[in-house]
């Protein structure tokens, strides 16, 4: 059985700060991790593999040379292999583009598969659309939200458990199906020294545009059908009244005053 | 792939300061972009010399003019009897009137429904001009596959200009199903929208965790569509003698089309505490509070407030809360009337779900905690301390109220 993880190298966004003055980002030691939603995907692959036999799992990123790392990441973490999705006609791809590409490079580098996971969301981007546009570009069943990722024990079905607004969902789908997750394990384990080992001698492949099946025009931004006209700051905060260095006492009297003075009370 | 003309380039370095990315430097004195470059346009629109261009594709006018109106997906509240409308599809009624005003366009709520009864007087009394009402029992509940094939029905026969979903979770499910069907360009979670001179839909929203804003158009096909975050737009105020002409939309639905079932339901929230998107006051805890046990403060002043209780993201995994009472970017956005942070840091993934509130106030004993940023009132302070004689002075100005009266 063959499970495909689709992930993303972003950067460490809750570091990013913005230059008053330019109203650009500070990149200046920001570090790129592995989008912690596909990293989530990854554990219920593992998971899955630790659970069932016979199990491979497919690590899969489109993005420069250097989301590499993120792939050598997911083979220290549990990914048999690596397929790295990089070329400059790529770029300026939006999430229609990106989804194209990804959905066509699965099916060049793993035709077979049973199951994709990906992360329900990227923390830069935080769209969310990536991974039902897979599905919908493979004609998959598709379960988003997913918390828990099991398979039934015929290996047919996927059973997911989802959030939803209310509560908690478990929703069947017979494979082959996309689940995106959003969550896993919140403790997760380091790899070990030996993992790391290990991950340098799986196989990271690289797939480039001239692999694939798509005509140039549908690649990067010539196949994106959004376009971004302009990038600004967020608009500046209100200004605000701060009460430090009272006494308890006065701290909660100056809270209620507040709350009776906007007739909250 | 981005173009520099050297000719023109003199090597200034703004676009380098304002790329997000870091794709560009001067190398041999001459501007190189390398493959961090997503085409994103913020060096070209910072260039005075126009040394910089993106080579973009063509589209004919005259084909995209043929995509006429505004239609807003309708999600209905499952738990309601008549079938209601959810809040945010006012809000995008609100906000459609406006776009469809300034394309002299029509403005279309589009019902996908069971075969049970539902509020269509609701749309008209919101601005809405037409009500396209699909229906069918396979629609009682929300599916995936049911409501992709049926809205790219809708979309296919009637080829609107602008369609809008409320970034729900279902609208976030299946907006992208339909938009990768139909070979849409589709924006998430926007929280702005405007219609630009050459009738163009300018949809805003923020990326990067909330750190800058992006303005995106989709200028090559139609429909151009969207998903709104809820609690931006206001709820237009309603009409009681505004009415929409309803149209019944055929629809061909087979349950062999719908490839996912559910199989059990776990309902968390419990009748006592109402949901916190449409709350009207909110008290947020977040690590400061320490322990759960904690929380039971926050809890009371909710309660002598009308509020309910809500959270950041680190208790919630902490399990303090369930996942239904998160704010920010991964949980819910919320936009009430009152907002009190309790021990929250505010990290910009809290913030941007609930920049939104009219008044917040907050109380952290960490001074440089980002949540005093966007507070209208701050207290640095120990607030498991200051909340025990908070709700002491709200209890007697209540008896105070009460005796009063």
């Amino acid at each position: 059985m063959k499970i495909v993880v689709c992930v993303k190298q972003v950067p460490e966004v809750t570091n990013v700060q913005v230059d008053p003055a330019t109203g650009t980002l500070i990149r200046e030691g920001v570090k790129s991790i592995l989008n912690p939603f596909c990293e989530y995907a990854l554990d219920h692959a593992v998971r899955l593999k630790q659970a069932f036999d016979n199990i491979s799992i497919s690590a899969i990123t489109m993005g420069p040379p250097q989301a590499r790392d993120v792939l050598l990441r997911c083979l220290e973490l549990g990914a048999d292999e690596g397929i790295l999705v990089t070329d400059r006609k790529f770029a300026g791809a939006d999430t229609w583009a990106t989804a194209l590409t990804l959905a066509e490079a699965i099916r060049t580098a793993v035709p077979d598969f049973d199951l994709i996971l990906v992360g329900k969301q990227a923390i830069d981007g935080d769209t969310a659309q990536v991974g039902p546009e897979i599905a919908e570009i493979l004609g998959l069943a598709q379960i988003t939200y997913g918390v828990e990722v099991t398979l039934s024990s015929s290996r047919k079905q996927v059973r997911v458990t989802q959030e939803v607004e209310r509560g908690y969902e478990v929703v069947e789908a017979a494979l082959p199906a996309l689940v995106t997750c959003s969550k896993g394990e919140v403790v997760r384990r380091a790899p070990s020294f030996k993992d790391v080992l290990q991950a340098r001698k799986k196989l990271i492949r690289t797939i480039r545009a001239d692999a694939i099946a798509i005509p140039e025009g549908q690649l990067g931004l010539q196949g994106s059908f959004t376009q971004v006209v302009k990038v600004f700051p967020p608009p500046a905060k209100k200004t605000n009244t701060i009460l430090q260095n009272l006494e308890v006492e006065k701290a909660a009297q100056e809270i209620f005053s507040f709350l009776k003075e906007k007739r909250f009370l | 792939m981005l173009i520099i003309d050297h000719e023109r380039c003199t090597a200034c370095k703004v676009c380098i300061r304002n790329c997000p990315f870091g794709a560009l430097r001067i190398e041999d004195g001459l501007l190189q972009v390398n493959e961090s470059c997503t085409l994103c346009g913020a060096c070209v629109n910072v260039c005075r010399f126009k040394a910089l261009g993106i080579e973009r594709k063509q589209a004919s006018p005259e084909e995209l003019a043929k995509y006429k109106g505004v239609f807003v997906w309708v999600e209905l509240d499952e738990e309601t009897t008549p079938r209601q409308p959810r809040k945010v599809v006012l809000e995008l009624l609100g906000k459609g009137r406006q776009l469809a005003n300034a394309l002299g366009e029509e403005l279309v709520a589009v019902v996908l429904a069971g075969t049970g009864e539902v509020d269509l007087q609701v749309f008209g009394q919101h601005g809405a001009d037409r009500v396209i009402l699909c229906r069918h029992e396979l629609l009682e509940t929300y599916s995936t596959d049911g409501f992709t094939n049926v809205m790219c029905a809708v979309i296919s026969a009637k080829k609107p200009a602008v369609v809008l979903y409320g970034a729900t979770p279902h609208g976030r499910d299946f907006a992208p199903r339909v938009a990768a069907r139909l070979k849409l360009g589709l924006t998430a979670d926007c929280t702005g929208l405007e219609i630009d001179t050459d009738r163009q839909l300018v949809q805003t929203r923020p990326a990067f965790g909330g750190n800058i804003m992006a303005s995106i158009i989709t200028p090559y096909n139609r429909p151009q569509t969207a998903t709104v975050r809820p609690n931006v737009f206001p709820v237009p105020e309603k009409q009681p003698a505004g009415s929409a002409v309803t149209e019944e939309f055929p629809v061909t639905l087979n349950r062999s089309a719908i490839r996912t079932r559910v199989v059990e339901k776990n309902t968390l929230v419990d009748g006592s505490e109402a949901s916190i998107e449409d709350a009207r006051v909110i008290v947020a805890g977040g690590r400061g509070c320490q322990k759960a046990s904690n929380l039971d403060l926050l809890r009371t002043l909710a309660g002598q407030l009308g509020g309910t209780l809500a959270g950041s993201r680190a208790i919630v995994e902490q399990g303090w809360i369930p996942h239904t009472r998160q704010v920010g970017q991964s949980g819910t956005t919320v936009g009430p009337e009152l907002y009190i942070a309790v021990g929250v840091s505010g990290a910009i993934q809290h913030v941007v779900g609930m920049s939104s509130s009219k008044t917040v106030i907050a109380i952290n004993k960490d001074p440089e905690a980002g949540i005093f940023k966007t507070a209208d009132l701050g207290v640095v302070g120990d607030a498991l301390e200051i909340l025990p004689i908070l709700s002491a002075l709200i209890e007697k100005e209540k008896q105070m109220q009460a005796a009063s009266s």
